[in-house]
């Protein structure tokens, strides 16, 4: 059960991670992850289904959510539409191209095949089967966010980083910001749609309709992970972002859980979390403008301090 | 180094906001040439720098750099031997991230690659590099904790830590309090000379535009009405320059002239 809770938010924490990339990395509100995690999903299931091992599926779902990243990008680049329709058009898109991947079904089944999370209690045997799914997811999603920790040190990630803090530097460095768009919207939506397809393995099926809110559920995420601590370190952001994700999914389980004691029922975790955001902003706000307030004072009380020092010299 | 032939650009062509904000321009730069560039606003200071550094496209003519036709060469491929300081110090660095960050990203020029090149060795030359500017001990800091003089100052250390061909200037210190923005001028000199650099600068300041660098052009209503180097520069007072102005348009500054600080 516990360990249901943590599975569920590292798998959940893949798109995390994706999503962080695209909104706070990159400050490019990109809702592609609607549509991309589903065609991850969609590709994993449909690759396993086939008899494809199951690491090559899951690679299969990444390089889709690439794909699908770098269409939203090219959108924005060659239209010069904002970021944020050139993320719906191919959210749109890929609802039909997602059927289409699982063969005009809006639902398949994992069914009698091997999974990742079939093939983790074997490998695990020496633990019980629930606590293997989390060793292993665990294992998954650690190797990831050291490759990205690693990538975002590395002078393409900084330049990336430098992207979504101010554009109009990189190209004073002689750096094509449509390249650097192209490869960071194209990365972030193969971590969501690796999250994907983890998912549909967890979860046993993949479904058209995966995707819906998971930005909103993603963003949610992340701000309840800001809450946590505040850093710019790319190691410790992307291990906020996995916090964060557990423990939106620990507020959701306990929500299923407790919610029909003040009749809450699932139906109505769309909204909560929409207002989880909201709220999440607001508390944002205030505390900025309270943190700003503290700076100020301390940077008065500093100069009266040091005139204090000088009058004192002087005499 | 710099050659531009009839350079033209209309802003808005065929619609009621039709304007010509350059109107056939010719000039030459040297190399070594520094230039203050001085004029009203709207006359075209902007623009000229614009279309040298490939923001926008021009209109008609033609900007060789360096022996190379640019003209319908895109901005980051520009970028790459011009080095450009905008008025707001905060376009220049990104103020998510640490000083460091920012000045590995400007060590090199060109797209990167998955190398790791911040070591504890470089991060001694940043220190060495910064010590002029007093933030040898804040490499880790954000950008975005700076002031705006530190801004700009770091801004102008990394554009001329990549080695440019060519350094545009356009108010860089105009947004700064006067002590900061003397320090950022220092600096400036002091890299022109260090560096070798040629350099345009945009200014407001006449006094400041006859006595910095070897050669002064005046704009106005998009074209270069003046440009006087050497030995008949250094005789130029703000009197005479208000006198050349009258003469050359038949008409005062406008209103605007208190942009134009005599001091």
């Amino acid at each position: 059960m516990i360990e249901g809770i943590f599975v569920d938010g590292l798998v959940f924490s893949l798109m995390v991670i994706g999503i962080l990339i695209s909104y706070r990395i990159l400050d490019f509100a990109d809702l592609t992850c609607d549509g991309s995690v589903a065609t991850g999903a969609a590709v994993a299931t449909m690759a396993i289904v086939n008899g494809f091992p199951i690491y090559l599926a899951l690679v299969l779902s990444f390089l889709a959510g690439v794909l699908a990243g770098m269409v939203t990008a090219a959108i924005h680049n060659k239209l010069k539409i904002p970021g944020l329709l050139a993320g719906i058009l191919t959210m749109t898109m890929l609802y039909s191209i997602n059927l289409r991947i699982l063969g005009n079904k809006a639902n398949v089944p994992l069914l009698r095949v091997e999974t990742l999370y079939s093939k983790l209690p074997k490998i695990f045997s020496f633990i019980p089967s629930e606590w293997a799914s989390l060793l292993g997811t665990l294992l998954v999603v650690l190797f990831i966010k050291v490759l990205i920790d690693i990538f975002f040190r590395t002078d393409l990630g900084v330049s990336l980083g430098a992207m979504g803090g101010n554009e109009q530097m990189v190209i004073s460095q002689g750096i094509n910001p449509d390249i650097l768009k192209l490869m960071g919207i194209g990365l972030s939506n193969g971590l969501i749609a690796l999250s994907g397809g983890l998912l549909a393995q967890y979860q046993g099926f993949a479904d058209a309709n995966l995707g819906q809110g998971m930005v909103v559920q993603g963003l949610a995420a992340i701000m309840l992970g800001e809450f946590l601590f505040s850093t710019n370190k790319i190691s410790l952001l992307t291990l906020r972002a996995i916090l964060g994700a557990i423990m939106y999914k620990a507020l959701m389980f306990f929500g299923r859980k407790y919610g029909y004691l003040v009749n809450i029922t699932p139906n109505d975790f769309k909204l909560l979390t929409g207002i989880l955001v909201i709220a999440s902003l607001f508390i944002a706000q205030t505390r900025s403008v309270a943190s700003s307030k503290g700076a100020r004072r301390k940077a008065i009380a500093r100069s009266l301090a040091r005139h204090e020092a000088e009058l004192k010299e002087e005499n | 180094m710099l050659d531009i032939t009839n350079m033209t650009k209309v802003f808005y062509p065929g619609t009621v906001n039709e304007k010509m904000a350059l109107d056939d321009v010719t000039l030459h730069v040297n190399k070594r040439d520094v230039i203050c560039v001085v004029g009203s606003n709207g006359s075209g200071k902007s623009t000229l720098f614009n279309l040298i550094s490939g923001t926008y496209p021009v209109t008609s003519g033609k900007i060789i750099f360096d022996g190379n036709d640019v003209t319908n060469s895109p901005e980051y491929k520009r970028a790459m031997t011009i080095g450009r300081i905008f008025q707001d110090p905060t376009r220049g660095t990104a103020a998510n991230m640490s000083i460091e960050d920012n000045m590995i990203t400007a060590a090199t020029k060109g797209m990167k690659g998955l190398r790791i090149s911040l070591n504890n060795e470089k991060r001694e030359q940043f220190k060495k590099l910064l010590e002029p500017i007093g933030l040898q001990d804040r490499l880790r800091d954000n950008v975005g904790l700076l002031s705006g003089g530190q801004r700009q100052a770091l801004t102008l250390l990394m554009t001329v830590m990549s080695k440019p061909k060519m350094l545009l200037l356009d108010e860089h210190t105009a947004a700064l309090d006067p002590r900061n923005a003397q320090v950022v001028m220092d600096l400036t000199e002091r890299f022109i000379k260090e560096y070798e650099l040629t350099a345009l600068m945009v200014t407001h300041n006449m006094q400041f535009a006859i006595d910095f660098g070897n050669r002064l052009i005046m704009m106005d209503e998009g074209t270069i009405i003046l440009d006087v180097s050497g030995e008949e520069k250094s005789k130029l007072t703000v009197p005479k320059l208000v006198k050349l102005f009258k003469n050359l348009r038949n008409k005062t500054f406008d209103n605007d002239e208190g942009l134009l600080t005599k001091e």
